[in-house]
This record gives C-alpha cells, structure tokens and sequence, in this order.
C-alpha cells in the first residue's frame, strides 16, 4: 500500500510561486498511519480529526495574508500525517497567537494550541524554520528571562538586533522613548532570580532559549 | 477598602510606565487597594508558549504560588497578554493532571489553580460598578468620541477568559459611557494589533494598525482607549511609522482606560503619564476643556 500516493493540491501555496502554479505533495499511507497525529492531538489536548475543514479559522485569521498556507490547511497537513510540510511552513510562526481561529472554530477545536504544539515539536527536534527573526526573538526573550526574572527591555532589544543582523532596528526610537520614561536602562532586580535560573536548568534547552 | 494582589508584569514597569502610573491612580482614589505580589515573575508571554508548554505554564505558576501565600486575595492585572497567561496556567493546573505534577516536580509544590485571577477593567465593572464609578466622576469627559479597543487577549479565547462577549464586547464602552464620553461604535475593537510580531515583523504589525487606525478615524473617534500594554505600543509608538508607510495621517491619541477614568476621577496629568504618550493627547484634551 505504500505506493498507493495520493496527490493533494492546496490552493494557498500558489502565493509563494509566482505565476500562481499549485504544487502537489504525495501522501503515501506510511504518513497516514504513522504516529504524528496522535503526538500532536496528544501535545495540544485538542481532538484533531475533529475539524471538517470548513475554513471558518482561515476566514477570520489576521495574518493569512502574510502565511504560506492557511490556518485549515496546517490541521489537513496534521490530520494526514504530513509532519515535514507542517513543520516546515512559515504560517506556523506568523501565527500571532490572537485566538480569532480558536473562538470561532464550530467544531471547538483549538487551532491557536494546536500550532503552539507544532512550534513546540518543531523547536524541539531542531528543525530550522523560515521566519528566522522570531525564532532568533523568542531565544533572546527567553534568555533574557532566565538571567533576569522579568524583562529586561533595553537587554533584549540590544540581543535581538544583534543576533538578527538588523543591528539598527528601531534605534531612532530610543532618545523618544527614554525622555518619555519608557526606557530603564538598568535590568530588573527580582528576589527570586536564582530560584528561577533553577527552573531553567530543570527544562530542555530550548526553554531556555538555546537551540 | 477592597485590597487585591497585584501582578503588573514586565510592560508595566518599563515601556508602559504611564499605565502602571494610572492604573495606582485610578485604584487609589476609589479606594482599592494594590500590593504586588511578592518576587512575581514575568508570564513568559508569547516565547514561553511558542517555544515550550510546560515552561508557558510554569512561570505564570510560581507567581501565582507566591500569592497564595500572602492571603486570599485575588489577583488583578493590567496587562491582557499576562491577564492571559495567568488564567491559562491556572486553568491547566485545576484541570489537567499530567501537567499540575510536571509542574509541581518543577517548582517543588503543589499548585491547583485556586488563586482568582482578574483583570482591572473586570474589578472595576465588577467590585466597584458603573453606577458607583458614574457617581464618582468628577469631570465627566463627555464631548470626547473614545473608540474603546479590546484587541486580542482580554476577550479571547473566550471559553478561557470568561471576559465579556468575544465577537461584541461592551465593557470598556460602557465604562466609558458611565463616566460621560461618547463609545464611538467601530468595526475593528477586536482585531489583532499583531501584538509580538513588533520587532521581528512590523510590516504585518504596521498592515494591522493601518487598519485599526483608519477604522477608528472613519467613525469619528477623537481618540482610542486600551486594556494592553502591547497593543498601545503598537498603535501610540508605531503610529508614525504606519503614517509614513501607508501615506496617511490619523494623529489618534491611544490612552489607557485608566488614563481616561483618571481624567473623569479628577486626577492630574502627571499622575496619570498622560505626558508619556508618543502621540501627544493634550491638544485633544485642551480642545475639549479636559485639561
């Protein structure tokens, strides 16, 4: 049965080709019956099978503009057992996390949490994603919180610029915010730093923002 | 006096000083009393949950511990991405078992979610209420047309914040309303601002605003009210930006709920940061005789 492939056209890649081809992916039964479904309806707590790909999610989404395929389609890959072309998209980490999907999915599926576990999976087998700015902000965010407790802004702005290469991002902004009393430029103190850099320790690395 | 514990989150001690400001302003002259919670820690915000769930659940979790300990007091706060976090936490720990003992091996107790978490805009409608809060403006800011924005997170996911109407929500408009400005009816009081995307894609958190923005000013609003530090750094510290991308000029003053309820309370610029803004809301208030 392995042979037995199945061509699936999704119409939202057509954006990342020019000239509007669709691409066509195969599905062999390998994908179907293999176990990532189960991890990530596992992973999310949410019932995957459940949706019925009515688009409502993809409808109301703010940032579907900007994404490689479409909220539905990121639950079809997961529901087909597609990990690599789920794993892999951009849509993934444009996600702004705004739950517009979740609150009106009418199967009551929780597409907001589903694509948190699919970062989470992702991040965790290493797997290099093509919005690499965030991920590069959410390593130097976390970093930050485990050597400080709470945010310490002018520190993350400084390693965020620097790791991403956009060394002047949004400098012009900083005389304003500081005579505005935005910027402190010392970290926080917090009593309970160390206890926290404990917890840290405690999680895989990439909790603590390594890679 | 009401007393709650308080968690003001990273925002609210530096880029959103003036909410912290205006929120202590607020509550101090209604008399409600704010302690913070003793070494709380950040909630992790959009990196802990992108990156790792159970360090997302675990971090809200040992603030919330440490403000079990003080007393029974609920804990209120500003800012809706932690107002966020916190509940999710607290709803994971009450209802979900394999991850309350991940967590509780993690930070060492035992924690099931008991501590009430509110945001201030709930206490206020809710412990101090809109005729009280009607009664007590001094000055009411009537004349002022106030787009009241909710954004995201204050309101959804909805089966988890219990906050409002999701797809219609009134509080801050009524709020608003109580205390004499007009609630400017609008299309886009719950669209996504783009909130974590600032640094790492502004042109899509700039596409967002446009929209928020333009919508806002084709109503007739003089000025836009918000419960997140996140979506007033985007629309106040962005708005130039968006100006300047799109060809346009909205100069909309986006203020703190607080900062208008203070206004109303009879409270003084200073005490309410209402100089920390980027786009400068004294014209506005002077043109109306608020200030």
């Amino acid at each position: 049965m392995a042979a037995n492939a199945v061509g699936v056209a999704f119409r939202g890649l057509s954006r990342s080709f020019p000239g509007g081809c669709t691409m066509k992916w195969q599905i062999t039964s390998d994908d179907l019956r293999g176990d990532f479904l189960r991890q990530v309806e596992a992973e999310s707590r949410q019932r995957i099978l459940a949706c019925y790909q009515c688009g409502k999610c993809s409808a109301g989404c703010p940032v579907a503009p900007e994404m490689d395929i479409l909220p539905n389609q990121i639950i079809r890959l997961v529901q087909l057992g597609m990990k690599d072309q789920a794993l892999a998209s951009r849509a993934i980490w444009i996600c702004a996390s705004c739950a517009t999907c979740t609150t009106r999915c009418p199967q009551e599926v929780d597409i907001a949490r589903v694509i948190d576990a699919l970062r989470n999976i992702a991040i965790r087998e290493g797997r290099s994603s093509p919005e690499r700015e965030i991920r590069v902000f959410n390593q130097v965010f976390l970093r930050n919180l485990a050597s400080h407790g709470r945010l310490y802004e002018v520190g993350l702005i400084r390693d965020y610029n620097l790791l991403s290469g956009h060394l002047f991002k949004d400098v012009l902004k900083a005389p304003v915010m500081f005579r505005k009393g935005k910027i402190n430029p010392f970290p926080p103190k917090v009593k309970g730093a160390r206890e926290l850099k404990a917890l840290f320790q405690k999680l895989r690395p990439p909790a603590r923002g390594g890679a | 006096m009401k007393r709650y514990l308080y968690y003001p989150g990273c925002s609210l001690h530096s880029t959103s000083r003036e909410y912290d400001l205006s929120a202590r302003t607020v509550c101090q002259r209604l008399g409600i009393g704010l302690e913070e919670i003793p070494d709380w820690v950040c909630c992790g915000a959009t990196p802990a949950h992108v990156t790792d769930h159970l360090l997302a659940v675990a971090l809200p979790v040992k603030s919330l511990i440490s403000a079990g300990k003080v007393d029974g007091r609920d804990v209120v706060t500003c800012c809706a991405a932690c107002f966020g976090r916190l509940k999710a936490a607290n709803q994971e720990m009450a209802e979900d078992v394999e991850i309350r003992a991940q967590v509780k091996q993690l930070l060492g107790e035992e924690y099931r979610g008991e501590v009430r978490v509110r945001h201030l805009l709930e206490v206020l409608l809710e412990d101090v209420g809109l005729q009280e809060l009607g009664l007590r403006a001094e000055r009411k800011i009537s004349g002022l047309a106030v787009a009241s924005y909710y954004g995201c997170l204050l309101v959804r996911p909805p089966k988890l914040m219990r906050f409002d109407d999701p797809e219609r929500p009134r509080s801050m408009d009524d709020l608003m309303q109580a205390v004499g400005a007009r609630a400017v009816g609008w299309a886009y009081n719950i669209e996504c601002c783009g909130a974590s995307l600032s640094l790492t894609r502004t042109e899509i958190v700039l596409r967002l605003c446009r929209d928020i923005l333009a919508d806002a000013k084709a109503r007739g609003a003089d000025c836009l009210a918000v419960a997140c530090p996140l979506c007033q750094s985007n629309l106040d510290l962005r708005q130039a930006e968006v100006e300047k991308a799109y060809g346009v000029r909205f100069g909309l003053p986006v203020l703190y709920f607080t900062q208008l309820l203070g206004l109303a309370l009879g409270a003084g610029l200073g005490e309410l940061g209402l100089d920390r803004l980027l786009v400068d809301p004294i014209p506005l208030l002077r043109s109306k005789g608020l200030v």
